[in-house]
C-alpha cells in the first residue's frame, strides 16, 4: 500500500469494543487442542456468553484486536509488544493445574509503534517490548483464545500500568482516559478495523481454597452478595448506556469489590468508545472461584455516526 | 536427627544486580554483597536452601515448587530490555513434597507444583542464580499468599521447620523482597537512581539498624506498619518478615550483618545477613499470638466464620495433655502426640523397648484423622476406623525411629477397639497392610473407652 496523508487514507474505526475477561478455567473447561489439562466441562454460562460474543464478531469485519491485560504488570510506564511473531508455552502460575497453554500469535507492530508514539506525545511513559524471549502473559492468551482460538488476527498487546496501586484510581483513570483517546487516534489513522478488548473481571475477591474437582459446578457462586450487587450495578450501567457513571463510580466500585478494574483495562475501553451512551450487549455473566465476570459488547459499528 | 537453620538472609527481586551490575556503582555493591552472601552460604555447609518470594504471588493458599529440574528463560516484565535470565536450577522436591504435607498437618491449604515451563518467579530466579551458580545446594521456593494473613504465614515456617528437623538438614533461609517497593514510574538512566524518597530512606534504614542488631521478630511485629509506610499497597504486603521470624523462633538475638543497600529504580535494595548466633543482646518482646495450628480464614466478607467445633478433625474437649517426663531410659518424639498423663512415649530395658498405648492423634495439632468418635456433647459422630488405624501406625513407626528402632523389630502388639462389631474388619484390613508385614504376635480387645475421643490404640514392644 502507498502511503497516503491520513486524511486521504480510508479513515479506521473501531467497530466494537468488549468486556472479555481471562480466567484460565474457561480455556480449561474447554478441552482445547493447545491446552494440556483436560476437564469435565465447567462455567458453561461464561463460555456460551463467549460463544455469543464471538458469533457477533464474526460478522462485524474487522483486521486487527488491541488488548490491554491486567496479567501484564508494568510498574514503569505502559509497555507494548514490539515483534511480529510470538509462541511458546504459557503456564498460569496461580493454576498450573488448569492452563499450560500452547500459544502462537501475531502482533500488528505497526499500530502497536502508532499507538505508542502518540501515547508519548501525549506525555505517557511508554515503551515498546522488543525482547523475543518473551513470554506473552496468560490473560492476554486467555482472552485472546476465547475471542478467537484461531489466533488467525493480529493482536496489539498493551500492558497493565499499576498506577492505581501506586498513586489511586484517580490516577489511573486520567493516564487510561489518555491512552483510551490515542489508541482510538492511531487506529483511525491507520485505516484499520479493530476490535478493543478489556481483559477482566468485575468483583474479584477469590476462594482460597479449590475444590477437588476445579469444575465441580455445585461449589461456583459469588465470593459475597455485596460483591454481586457491585456486579449488577455495573452490568446494568452499561445494558443502559451510562458509561459515565461507571467512570465515575470506578474508585468505590474498585476499592469495595477489590474488582479487576483496578488494572486500567475497563476505563481504557470506555475512553476508546468515547465513553458510549448507547447500550452494551450482556453476553454473559458467572462467576469463577468466586470472582464475577461478564462478557459484554458495544456495538460501535451500529451506533457510531461516523463509520463506515 | 537435629536438623537446623543455620543462616537466613534477605535479599531484593530485581534483576539489575544479575543482568547489569555494570550500569550503576550502586547495582554493583549489591551484587558483590550477593557473592560474599553466596561464599558465606558456601562456608556454612548448608544442605537447603529455601526461598520464599514475594514475586510469586498465589490464591490457593501456599505453592510449593517441586519440579527437580526446572528449565527456562525468564525475561522481567518490566526490565525486558535489560536482558533474558536463562536458569535450570536444582529443587529438593522430596523437601517440598514433605513440607506441602507438614502444612496440611498444621492446617493450612497448600501445593506442590511440578510443570515444564511454570514460571519461575523474578525474584526466586535472581536469588537463586547468584546465591547458589553451580547449582550444589539443592534448593525449594514457596509462594507468597495474597490473602494470607500472619497466622497463616507463620504456621507455613513451623511446617517448614517441621520437615527441616525431621530430615536432619541444614537450612538456610531467603527471603526474596524490596525493602520499600516504590519504584520510579517514569524511565531513568541508571546513573540517576536513587531511593525513590526520602521518607522511604529513612523508614529502610530504621529497618536494617533493625535486622543488624539481630531484631528480626521486632521487625515482623512491625510488619503492618512498615508495609503502610513504604509499600505500595495491593502489592505485596511486607509478610517474608512474619515468614523470616518464625523459621528463628521468633527471636530478636540473632547476628545481623547489612552487606548492602542500595536503590533499584526507586525500590529499596539490601543484602542483609542473619546468623542464628545468639549475640546475648535484645530481650525477646513477644507480643503477638505464636500461632501453631492454622483455623482458616475469617472469611470477613461474608460472615460465615469456620469456628473450630466446625473442624471435624479436632475434639474441642477431652484429656490434658502433657510433655512427656524424662525418666531414665526414656524415648520421647516430637513427631509423636503429647501423652494424655505423665508417662513417656517410650522406655528402653536392654535391648527392649516398651511403648504406651499409642492412638491415632496428629502431633502438634492433636486432630484425629478419620474424626473423631464422638462429638464435644460427648454424642457418636462418623469416624473412619481405617484412617484412624492407619495414623495409629504411623504414630508408631516415628516413635520407633526416634528410639532408633524400626517397624521390622516389633516383637508384639496388643490393640484395643471400642466398637468391635463396627471396626474389627477396618482395622484388620489396614494391620494387614502395614504391621501385618513385618509378623509381630497380636492380640486384640474390646474396651468401653479410650481417654480421647478415638476408636482403636496400640501397646508395642520391639527390639532395639
Ligand atoms: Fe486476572
Amino acid at each position: 500500500m502507498t502511503e497516503l496523508p491520513p486524511t486521504l487514507m480510508a479513515k479506521g474505526s473501531i467497530v466494537a469494543g468488549c468486556l472479555a475477561p481471562h480466567p484460565p478455567h474457561l480455556v480449561y473447561a474447554e478441552n482445547p487442542p493447545q491446552n494440556e489439562p483436560t476437564s469435565e466441562g465447567g462455567w458453561e454460562q461464561l463460555r456460551w456468553g463467549y460463544e455469543r460474543l464471538r458469533e457477533s464478531l464474526s460478522k462485524i469485519d474487522h483486521d486487527v484486536l488491541v488488548l490491554l491485560s491486567p496479567h501484564w504488570q508494568t510498574y514503569v510506564g505502559t509497555h507494548f509488544l514490539g515483534i511480529p511473531h510470538f509462541e511458546g508455552l504459557s503456564v498460569d502460575p496461580v493454576f498450573p493445574n488448569l492452563f499450560r497453554y500452547t500459544y502462537d500469535m501475531n502482533i500488528d507492530v505497526e499500530l502497536s509503534q502508532a499507538i505508542h508514539d502518540k501515547a508519548k506525545g501525549s506525555g505517557l511513559a511508554v515503551k515498546m517490548m522488543e525482547n523475543p524471549d518473551f513470554r506473552v502473559d496468560y490473560g492476554t492468551i486467555t482472552t485472546g483464545h476465547m475471542v478467537n482460538p484461531a489466533f488467525d488476527k493480529p493482536l496489539v498487546v498493551i500492558s497493565s500500568n499499576r498506577s492505581t496501586h501506586y498513586y489511586s484510581v484517580e490516577v489511573m483513570q486520567e493516564m487510561m482516559m489518555e491512552l483510551g483517546r490515542v489508541t482510538r487516534e492511531a487506529i483511525e489513522e491507520s485505516g484499520k478495523k479493530a476490535v478493543i478488548l478489556a481483559s477482566n473481571s468485575l468483583s474479584h475477591r477469590h476462594f482460597t481454597t479449590e475444590s477437588e474437582v476445579p469444575e465441580d459446578m455445585s461449589k461456583e457462586h459469588i465470593a459475597s452478595h455485596a460483591m454481586h450487587l457491585w456486579d449488577m450495578r455495573i452490568i446494568d450501567y452499561m445494558r443502559t448506556g451510562q458509561a459515565q457513571r461507571i467512570l465515575d463510580e470506578m474508585p468505590e466500585f474498585t476499592e469495595q469489590a477489590i474488582a479487576e478494574s483496578d488494572g486500567g483495562g475497563l476505563t481504557w475501553l470506555l475512553s476508546t468508545l468515547k465513553v458510549p451512551d448507547y447500550p452494551a450487549i450482556l453476553h454473559g455473566y458467572g462467576t469463577i472461584i468466586g470472582t464475577g465476570n461478564a462478557i459484554v459488547e458495544w456495538p460501535c459499528y451500529a451506533n457510531e455516526g461516523d463509520v463506515q | 536427627m537435629n536438623g537446623s537453620l543455620v543462616g537466613s538472609y534477605v535479599v531484593p527481586v530485581h534483576p539489575h544486580p544479575l543482568l547489569v551490575p555494570e550500569q550503576n556503582e550502586g547495582w554493583s555493591r549489591l551484587r558483590a554483597a550477593f557473592d560474599e552472601a553466596r561464599d558465606a552460604i558456601k562456608e556454612s555447609d548448608a544442605d537447603l536452601l529455601i526461598i520464599y518470594s514475594t514475586t510469586w504471588p498465589s490464591i490457593i493458599g501456599h505453592q510449593i515448587q517441586a519440579d527437580p529440574n526446572p528449565q527456562w528463560t525468564l525475561v522481567d516484565q518490566d526490565f525486558h530490555d535489560l536482558g533474558s535470565m536463562d536458569y535450570s536450577f536444582n529443587i529438593d522436591a522430596d523437601f517440598a513434597e514433605a513440607w506441602n504435607e507438614a502444612n496440611h498437618n498444621r492446617g493450612l491449604q497448600s501445593r506442590t507444583v511440578a510443570y515444564h515451563g511454570f514460571p519461575i518467579d523474578v525474584g526466586s530466579v535472581v536469588a537463586l542464580k547468584l546465591l547458589n551458580p553451580d547449582n550444589k545446594i539443592p534448593a525449594v521456593i514457596v509462594s507468597s499468599n495474597v490473602y494470607a494473613n500472619r497466622s497463616e504465614t507463620t504456621v507455613l515456617a513451623k511446617a517448614c521447620l517441621d520437615v527441616i528437623q525431621k530430615t536432619g538438614r541444614k537450612a538456610v533461609a531467603v527471603t526474596a523482597m524490596s525493602m520499600s517497593n516504590r519504584m520510579f514510574t517514569e524511565f531513568i538512566d541508571p546513573s540517576d537512581d536513587r531511593i525513590h524518597s526520602l521518607k522511604d530512606d529513612e523508614w529502610n534504614r530504621k529497618v536494617l539498624e533493625f535486622l543488624e542488631e539481630g531484631r528480626l521478630e521486632d521487625v515482623a511485629q512491625l510488619s503492618r506498619t512498615i508495609h503502610q509506610q513504604i509499600r505500595v499497597q495491593k502489592v505485596v504486603t511486607f509478610k517474608p518478615m512474619w515468614w523470616l521470624s518464625a523459621m528463628n523462633g521468633n527471636r530478636n538475638n540473632l547476628t545481623g550483618r547489612v552487606l548492602a543497600y542500595e536503590a533499584l529504580h526507586g525500590a529499596g535494595g539490601a543484602v542483609v545477613q542473619l546468623d542464628p548466633t545468639s549475640t546475648g543482646m535484645g530481650d525477646k518482646e513477644y507480643d503477638e499470638d505464636d500461632v501453631e495450628y492454622y483455623r482458616g480464614e475469617r472469611n470477613v466478607l461474608d460472615g460465615e466464620e469456620t469456628t473450630e467445633a466446625d473442624d471435624p478433625l479436632t475434639p474441642s474437649s477431652g484429656p490434658a495433655l502433657w510433655e512427656p517426663p524424662e525418666s531414665k531410659g526414656a524415648v520421647n518424639s516430637k513427631a509423636a502426640p503429647k501423652p494424655v498423663g505423665m508417662y513417656p512415649h517410650a522406655r528402653q530395658v536392654g535391648d527392649l523397648l516398651y511403648l504406651s498405648g499409642v492412638g491415632p492423634r496428629q502431633p502438634g495439632t492433636n486432630s484425629i484423622p478419620g474424626g473423631p468418635i464422638r462429638d464435644e456433647d460427648g454424642n457418636p459422630v462418623e469416624y473412619d476406623i481405617k484412617a484412624q488405624t492407619r495414623a495409629v501406625v504411623e504414630n508408631i513407626a516415628r516413635i520407633l525411629e526416634e528410639a532408633g528402632s524400626s517397624m521390622d523389630k516389633i516383637v508384639d502388639v496388643t490393640s484395643f477397639l471400642v466398637d468391635m462389631d463396627r471396626d474389627f474388619a477396618g482395622y484388620n484390613e489396614v494391620w494387614a497392610a502395614t504391621l501385618g508385614h513385618y509378623g509381630p504376635t497380636r492380640t486384640t480387645l474390646a474396651i468401653r473407652a479410650l481417654p480421647t475421643p478415638i476408636a482403636v490404640e496400640m501397646k508395642v514392644i520391639a527390639k532395639i
